[in-house]
């Protein structure tokens, strides 16, 4: 970790693809427990952001470094502290909700696993359907999965892309407290969403990203959410919807 | 041990998740056995014909039909997005390129043990007394095959015409063990002398060895981003 204590370092972070700058010049700072949803509009450059702090993507220039370690350099011993949830479920169709954990488990080396497995799947809700194939489930159920996977390790740090997507309210409200209870647990959680009353309700820091420039951070204890979807509104461009009465 | 504990893991996904549909093990095994039917009313088994071309016409089967399963390894991931997940797990490109490779690996020999069957029954070759210098020809060159493949398989996954792109990148490459692989079975099959494999057996050998060290040095750079 830095000088600073900060679980969450990015400095300068510019990424191109091609011709096009996709991030310009990022400065982020996050603490331990700090939960910082990312707001902005398609093309903002979130899931890109995401993709390199997970190092999944390498940047163009700039600096970032998660629990220490720079994501560059030290990728194994960084994916042993994050757990990452993307709209896309990294589950392999053709084996069951178990046989999943199962693998994860595996390459994360997770000790007493068939416990865990257990504990993570009812968790998420999927007790009975342990031995189904993920190919069986609903889009909901494979985001539900998605989510014991990414947990399986007991992670430090959560990067989450859009971890609604597909869940129905049932689902969105277990995946609320799931989130509740891992940021009272003191996790560091980084999650970008479009939604903005779901996202402010969770979080601890809200920032907006127009593309690629992070043009505001702030803390949600000092601003309302109406006066921040205000600023929202502001930055991106975006009109309000309307609210009809009939 | 964690290294290989996570490596196996890796193969023993592959291999549960192709046993669940066996799309890949099919599609090789009937796509060698067309090749094995083909070339056999192609050459009507003529004893002189078939010294000639005997060791080709196997070493295109296990080749042609091989090249099926090498698309699929790191094209599925790729297309059911479940490479990322592998590449967040906490192990090396080194360890996945292992996990992937050794599954080509067994796909390959269970695909040439079935082969080597159909072949010995259509050709009427008895393979029995030749088992032991056989098979260790065709696991040099599977091995060989695998390493390569594996490589560019991860290498074109992300190109739209994936296949095409994988026989492009495989058989120029792959040229001087194909060589190897044919001379060395031919003397094999019709009885010289052990000594005579050798040199073919070093070239194999040298083959897979450098191979597997290009791989070590380059598919961190190749499954980046």
């Amino acid at each position: 970790m830095s000088k600073d204590n900060y679980i969450i370092e990015v400095r300068g972070l510019v990424k191109k693809f091609g011709f096009k700058t996709v991030l310009r010049k990022i400065d982020l700072s996050l603490k331990k427990g700090d939960l910082l949803v990312l707001f902005g509009p398609n093309g903002a450059g979130k899931t890109t952001l995401i993709q390199i702090l997970s190092s999944l993507m390498l940047p163009t220039s700039g600096k970032v470094w998660i629990a220490g370690f720079d994501t560059g350099y030290d990728r194994e011993a960084l994916h042993k502290v994050i757990g990452v949830i993307s709209h896309n479920t990294f589950l392999y169709n053709n084996l069951s909700a178990h046989e999943n954990l199962k693998f994860y488990g595996r390459m994360y080396k997770v000790m007493n696993l068939r416990e865990r497995i257990e504990e993570v799947i009812g968790l998420v809700g999927l007790r009975g359907y342990m031995n189904d194939h993920v190919q069986t489930f609903s889009r909901g159920m494979q985001q539900r999965l998605s989510v014991a996977r990414a947990i399986i390790h007991d992670p430090l740090i959560f990067f989450l892309d859009e971890p609604f997507t597909g869940l129905d309210q049932h689902g969105v409200e277990d995946f609320k407290q799931i989130l509740k209870k891992f940021r009272d647990q003191g996790k560091t959680i980084v999650m970008t969403s479009h939604d903005l009353d779901r996202g402010l309700e969770l979080c601890t820091q809200a920032a907006i990203l127009k593309s690629g420039n992070l043009v505001y951070k702030e803390d949600v204890s000092n601003i309302s959410q109406d006066d921040f979807k205000d600023i929202y509104f502001q930055h991106t461009g975006e009109q309000k919807m309307p609210v009809y009465v009939y | 041990m964690t290294f290989i504990q996570k490596v196996w893991a890796i193969v023993w996904k592959d291999i549960a998740s192709e046993l669940r549909t066996k799309e890949m093990l099919l599609s090789m095994c009937l796509f060698s056995f067309l090749v094995l039917i083909v070339f056999n009313f192609t050459f009507d088994t003529g004893l002189k014909n078939l010294r000639e071309n005997i060791s080709g016409i196997l070493w295109v089967a296990f080749i042609f039909s091989g090249l099926m399963g090498l698309g699929r390894s790191f094209g599925v991931e790729r297309d059911k997005g479940t490479l990322h997940g592998l590449l967040l797990c906490p192990i090396s490109p080194w360890g996945i390129y292992l996990g992937k490779m050794i599954g080509v690996f067994i796909f390959m020999v269970v695909m040439e043990i079935f082969t080597l069957s159909v072949f010995t029954v259509l050709y009427n070759i008895n393979i029995i007394p030749f088992l032991l210098p056989l098979g260790l020809i065709i696991f040099l060159g599977t091995l060989g095959f695998a390493t390569i493949g594996t490589v560019f398989s991860a290498m074109s996954a992300t190109t739209k015409a994936r296949d095409v792109m994988l026989s492009i990148l495989v058989f120029p490459i792959s040229v001087p063990m194909i060589i190897a692989l044919v001379k060395a079975t031919y003397i094999i099959l019709w009885g010289g002398a052990i000594q005579e494999i050798y040199p073919w057996l070093k070239i194999l050998i040298a083959f897979d060895l450098v191979f597997l060290l290009l791989a070590y040095l380059t598919f961190g750079f190749i499954i980046e981003e």
